[in-house]
């Protein structure tokens, strides 16, 4: 049989999978790789400004199109810049294979130019991680590699290639479909679960469904059977930050995000519920608010692939381990076939009406200044009139928050957003990611000042590729939601939460050959999202709001879900040792 | 304010691992990123082909963090499997020491009069000194050991707990 080199196996294997685009940055340990990527004619090679950019922008890919994200840099630094991103796909459930150089096998161990453990560093940050010394090996752990990532609870894999082993030959033959001995995830649901979720959504009379991340990883049908199921039960509809779009944000059902910068009432339906149906979400701290006060009168039932989820946080009554959309899929059948009819909710839903007239997400409007909630209320109206596919990334703080309340996902993977890691400098990146996968979409990173900064670099990479993507900028000078806890925890001492000495976007904007536009006051706003949308190319908008809004509604740390602030007036300045302690 | 800690129980973990490079590194890594408790770990290769090793952890928690930590090992792509000893049923578990005691006239008799009773074998021995070697339970070493330590107890390595269920069935 022929013998290819190690770097030209890699590549095989990648076309074999089907991988069209890879994100990555050269140096020593891998340019053979990037000599057998050159001018490549189907696999597609974005040269990004830094390898952090690289993992968000595999990220962004992943998460708008369902397919793995691909990632190749050097050893060393390469690999080490890597590592926050590859533990922001680990913490959001985000299928992608990092490909990373090493020093050749001679050298491991002797600190290389450029060495570093790169298997030790990414062990824990990683769903899998390997170190191939024998390019005879190279074919069957990329696959595997590719499988473990995209199946189960996807997830990052990283793949360890030293130099030699990338030049040295094998024989290679397409590896067979990857039978693996310990590796095993479950994705069909044990019938008995299935059957007491059904009997006791049926029998419920204060249901709630609290959605999460695991709906979108399942794919768009398991969003589909989600909205079947809530049609056919009546049941209210509500989501953690990485579930947005699952249940559409203008159905009849939805009650809007829970948790931490969640709806009034949301948080009141979970507090009150008699049924939680937990559906691919993992009962996350910002979620959950004080643990001993979470939904007490309530049976919970929990769907997650990861068993490990269960019953972590939170007891549950029913476990179902198994794929989201598998599981949602048996019981929309047992649902018919019992002859289920939806249940009167009425007197559940007058309550409910009851929390939403509270209108938690109003917020006093002001004349001269812009309000960072009417800002994206408004640049979703603009988004919404283009009939165009939008997809909405963010980076992290109060923006993020505000994006996730005022902005209306009617469909699966259109909302990108750091939510278990909540890195900032992953908005940006993860965009001109997401335009890649999608690039008829229109797609816009909703940043703060502070977060936009953290990768910023990368406005050289949309100018190479003439990526479209828009930034903006929700700029209130301050990293706002670090003000924000210093203010309700720390009597307002702003400790190094102003940002100074911030360039100027527009100038900046026109220095990478983009457009930039300022938008002053609430009398350029509609013309500034407009001039955005309409602008060809890439466009930064520098988006000057009132500097001192805060995100309401807001649980604090350690209050529970009925114990929120719903206005600056319920803010205390400061706060109990134990809640100080709290995340 | 003061940092609150649970109540913990022990148990004894029985896991069948791929026998490749790092494995270890994983499941030790997995407790100490997670916070659990490794009172002992021992591992080796149970199968011909040297493919397959057992890995025996001795650990400690509540029960809602020990079936944590089930879940958590269970999902490392290298374990094939988790069983919870503590939890399974009866089972057997042995652990082995070398125990070196240093003592002349009444002492050494002493010494071989215990290691009699605990039925230890003597492995190494010169004038003043012998090389123990007894298997048992961890409390039954822990015993041993306290004895020698009255007598000239120079020093101990001890193995950690290996185990298996009892009756004819793997696990
Ligand atoms: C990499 C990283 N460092 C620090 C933080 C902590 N942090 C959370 S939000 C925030 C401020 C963000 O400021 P900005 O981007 O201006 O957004 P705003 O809250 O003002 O909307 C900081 C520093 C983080 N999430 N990520
Ligand atoms: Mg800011």
């Amino acid at each position: 049989m022929a013998e290819k080199s190690g770097a030209d196996i890699l590549v095989e294997c990648l076309l074999d999978l089907g991988v069209e685009v890879v994100f990555g940055y050269p140096g020593g340990a891998v340019l053979p790789i990037y000599d057998a990527l050159f001018n490549h004619p189907t696999i597609k090679h974005v040269l990004v400004r830094h390898e952090q950019g690289a993992t968000h922008m595999a990220e962004g890919y992943a998460r708008s199109t369902g397919k793995p994200g691909v990632v190749l840099v050097t050893s060393g630094p390469g690999a080490t810049n890597a590592v926050t991103g590859i533990t922001d796909a680990l913490m959001d459930s985000i299928p992608m294979v990092v490909i990373t150089g090493q020093v050749p096998t001679q050298l491991i161990g002797t600190d290389a130019f450029q060495e570093a453990d790169t298997v030790g560093i990414t062990r824990h940050c990683t769903k899998h991680n390997y170190l191939v010394k024998d390019p005879a090996k190279l074919a069957g752990v990329i696959h595997e590699a590719f499988h473990i990532a995209t199946t189960g609870r996807p997830g990052p894999v990283v793949i360890d290639i030293p130099k030699n082993v990338q030049i040295a030959t094998a024989p290679y033959k397409r590896p067979e479909p990857v039978a693996h001995a310990s590796y095993h995830p479950q994705t069909k649901a044990d019938a008995a679960g299935i059957d007491a979720a059904v009997e006791m959504l049926a029998a419920a009379e204060r249901p709630v469904f609290y959605t999460g991340g695991g709906v979108i990883n399942s794919g768009p049908e398991a969003s589909a059977l989600l909205r079947e199921l809530a049609a056919m039960t009546g049941a209210p509809v509500t989501s953690t930050l990485m579930g947005l779009g699952a249940y559409p944000a203008t159905g009849p059902q939805w009650l809007g995000m829970l948790g931490m910068h969640g709806t009034y009432e949301a948080n009141f339906a979970m507090n009150k519920a008699d049924l939680i149906v937990c559906v691919g979400a993992r009962f996350d701290d910002r979620v959950t608010g004080r643990l001993d006060a979470f939904s007490p009168g309530s049976r919970k039932v929990h769907i997650d692939i990861d068993r490990s989820s269960i019953n972590k946080i939170i007891d549950v009554d029913v476990a179902i381990v198994a794929d989201v959309g598998s599981a949602l899929s048996d019981m929309v059948a047992l649902w018919k076939a019992r002859g289920h009819e939806a249940a009167d909710l009425s007197a559940w839903w007058t309550q409910i009406d009851g929390w939403r007239a509270k209108k938690s997400l109003d917020y006093a409007e002001n004349a001269t200044e812009i309000m960072p909630q009417r800002a994206i209320a408004d640049l979703y109206k603009a988004c919404n009139a283009t009939g165009k596919d939008i997809i909405i990334t963010t980076e992290v703080g109060q923006h993020q928050m505000w994006a996730a309340q005022h902005f209306g996902f009617d469909a699966p993977n259109k909302w990108l957003t750091s939510g278990g890691l909540g890195t900032m400098g992953y908005g940006f990146p993860a965009a001109i990611g997401a335009q890649m996968g999608n690039p008829d979409s229109l797609v816009i990173c909703v940043a703060g000042d502070a977060s936009i900064q953290m990768n910023i670099q990368e406005m050289g990479t949309a100018s190479q590729y003439r990526l479209p993507v828009k930034i903006f900028i929700l700029n209130n000078e301050y990293m706002g939601m670090v003000r924000q806890w210093q203010e309700l925890t720390y009597q307002s001492r702003y400790s190094n939460s102003y940002s100074d000495s911030l360039p100027d976007f527009v100038k900046l904007a026109e220095a990478y050959g983009w457009t930039g536009i300022r938008i002053d006051g609430p009398d350029d706003l509609e013309s500034g999202i407009r001039a955005m949308i309409d602008t060809p190319g890439p466009v930064i908008v520098d988006c000057r709001v009132a500097k001192l809004s805060n995100c309401f509604p807001m649980i604090p740390s350690g209050a529970a879900h009925t114990e929120m602030l719903l206005d600056p007036s319920q803010v205390k300045g400061s706060m109990t040792d134990e809640a100080k302690a709290l995340v | 304010m003061h940092i609150q800690e649970e109540l913990s129980q022990r148990h004894v973990l029985s896991l069948t691992v791929s026998n490749e490079a790092g494995i270890l590194a994983r499941i030790a890594g997995l407790f100490t990123a997670r916070g659990y408790n490794i009172d002992s770990l021992t591992v080796a290769d149970i199968t011909p082909d040297h493919g397959v090793s057992r890995i025996t952890i001795v650990t400690s928690g509540p029960p809602k963090v020990i079936d944590q930590i089930m879940a958590q090992l269970d999902r490392l792509v290298p374990v094939h499997k988790v069983t919870d000893l503590t939890e399974s049923g009866p089972f057997v578990e042995r652990e082995l020491a070398l125990v070196k005691v240093a003592g002349v006239g009444e002492d050494r008799i002493e010494a071989l009069r215990l290691a009699d009773v605990f039925r230890a074998k003597v492995v190494d021995t010169t004038i003043e000194s012998f090389i123990f070697e007894i298997t048992g339970t961890t409390d039954k070493v822990d015993n041993f050991v306290g004895l020698m330590r009255q007598i000239g107890l120079v020093e101990v390595g001890r193995t950690g707990v290996v185990g298996l269920i009892r009756g004819k069935d793997a696990i």
